[in-house]
């Protein structure tokens, strides 16, 4: 049995990095596949803030074509605190998040692995909230353009939020602070993604929509790379 | 606990004293502005006191590096004291701002460049200050709050850029009439400069003041710790 642990202590060399970043973002798929509680959670919530949109708003004929893009955005921005919170809770809760620490690997991994997984769960959500807005508001959805920039708004989202939320865990506002935190350093990335989700729906010219993208790409950079910086801070005890 | 520092001191007076002429040459030296009128005169506290703001801020993303890298507490005495003189300042330019604009623009308040990325500025250092009161541990409390301070500082530039797009693609309805074209003769331009180089001075007092005073927080905490023991 022990040699057994061995061998696989030596399969597995501590070095290899991406493989320790994917075992984290595995580790969080499969428990989200048995559990769906974060999935499941944010998609009812993503729906219903597209209800009350429907009903805040009257949003007729007219009307969502113009705010499609922001009605959108605002629903990815707090479904994305939801799972944000939940899925560093889980951690710290049940002592995972100390467990994680004690593993013989750079602290970073830990960050891009929970970065991956809340990336996918949140892609997953915005993958079910498009067609099903599609259908609801009878807008054509289905833009390329529009599905890259979600990917890009959502990486640097995510890059930011992944942070956050493992500081915000360990305050004693916890979740009540998270989107306090959050919003204010993710504007750029939400004027940004708006603007150019709506140029591509409205179907502007590229000149038009090209800066939006570039500061998009410019956050996701920018903060991909601070974020990977401070981690150990962020985690230390 | 230790006494006010000399130069402390005479920095008190000279704040104090120079404020006082600043707000004098701003009243009565410096010309009538003939579009606008009086209530152009407020320009010349709030750009000091945006400029104020600004010093702050940057001070706040430096020493926030600086404590990440040395770990030493002091520093983050010396971060708090810079945010929250920052927020005062621009709290205050804001408000400036808004008495200039309702005249100049016809409304309070603007999604203006600048403006939009002050109040969310403001929006970033309340939050700062949240993020710290939830933590009691003062070593973590610190290395949080100097992660966040160093976040901020690298997207507010970023929200400045993206605010900046977003007006020169839209159609600007409420006119650029404002601080752009404003022509200002020579005795304008000195009593800006001045009211500029006195909030500085401003600026370093407080600032030195605000960290006695959190050097001082420190102290007593300790004693307390000390006392319960």
């Amino acid at each position: 049995m022990i040699k057994t642990i061995e061998v696989q202590a030596q399969k597995r060399p501590a070095s290899n990095y991406l493989r320790a970043v994917f075992a984290i973002t595995w580790k969080d798929l499969s428990a989200e596949l048995r559990s769906r509680e974060l999935l499941s959670s944010m998609l009812v919530f993503s729906l219903l803030v597209i209800m009350i949109f429907y009903f805040a708003l009257e949003l007729d004929v007219k009307a969502r074509n113009g705010i499609t893009a922001g009605a959108l955005w605002v629903t990815f921005a707090f479904a994305g605190t939801l799972g944000l919170n939940r899925s560093m809770a889980v951690e710290k809760d049940r002592g995972c998040l100390d467990g994680l620490l004690l593993a013989p690997v750079d602290r970073s991994v830990i960050y891009f692995g929970k970065a991956i997984s809340n990336l996918a769960f949140m892609l997953i959500v915005e993958a079910i909230v498009l067609p099903v807005y599609s259908v609801m508001y009878n807008v054509n959805l289905f833009n390329l353009g529009l599905i890259v920039v979600t990917l890009f708004g959502s990486v640097g989202y995510i890059a930011v939020g992944t942070l956050l939320a493992a500081m915000s865990v360990q305050t004693r506002t916890r979740d009540v602070l998270l989107p306090i935190l959050l919003f204010p350093l993710v504007m750029p990335v939400l004027v940004a993604a708006v603007k150019a989700s709506s140029g591509f729906l409205l179907g502007l010219d590229m000149s038009e929509i090209m800066p939006w993208l570039n500061i998009l790409i410019v956050y996701d950079i920018i903060f991909i790379a601070v974020a990977f910086m401070v981690f150990d801070y962020v985690v230390e005890e | 606990m230790p006494p006010q520092p000399r130069v402390l001191k005479i920095l008190n007076v000279l704040s104090a004293v120079l404020v006082l002429i600043a707000f004098l040459m701003a009243m009565f030296y410096a010309p009538l502005e003939k579009v606008m009128g009086e209530v152009q005169r407020v320009f010349y506290f709030h750009v000091a006191t945006a400029w104020v703001g600004m010093l702050g801020f940057i001070a706040a993303a430096v020493v926030a590096v600086i404590y990440l890298r040395t770990q030493d507490m002091k520093w983050d005495v010396i971060g708090l004291a810079a945010v929250e003189i920052s927020l005062v300042f621009f709290l205050i330019a804001i408000v400036l701002g808004s008495i200039w604009a309702r005249p100049a623009w016809g409304t309070w308040w603007t999604w203006e460049p600048r403006l939009t990325t002050a109040a969310i500025l403001e929006m970033i250092y309340l939050a700062y200050l949240l993020l710290r009161q939830g933590i009691d541990d003062p070593e973590r409390r610190a290395r949080f709050g100097a992660v966040y301070t160093l976040l901020g500082g690298l997207s507010v530039p970023l929200t400045f850029v993206s605010i900046r797009i977003f007006r020169t693609i839209h159609p600007v309805i409420i006119g650029e009439g404002g601080s752009q074209t404003m022509s200002m003769t020579g005795s304008m331009v000195v009593t800006m400069l001045f009211s500029i180089a006195v909030f500085s001075l401003v600026f370093i007092t407080m600032f030195w003041h605000r960290i006695r005073l959190g050097q001082f927080a420190d102290k007593i905490e300790q004693l307390k710790m000390k006392v319960t023991q």
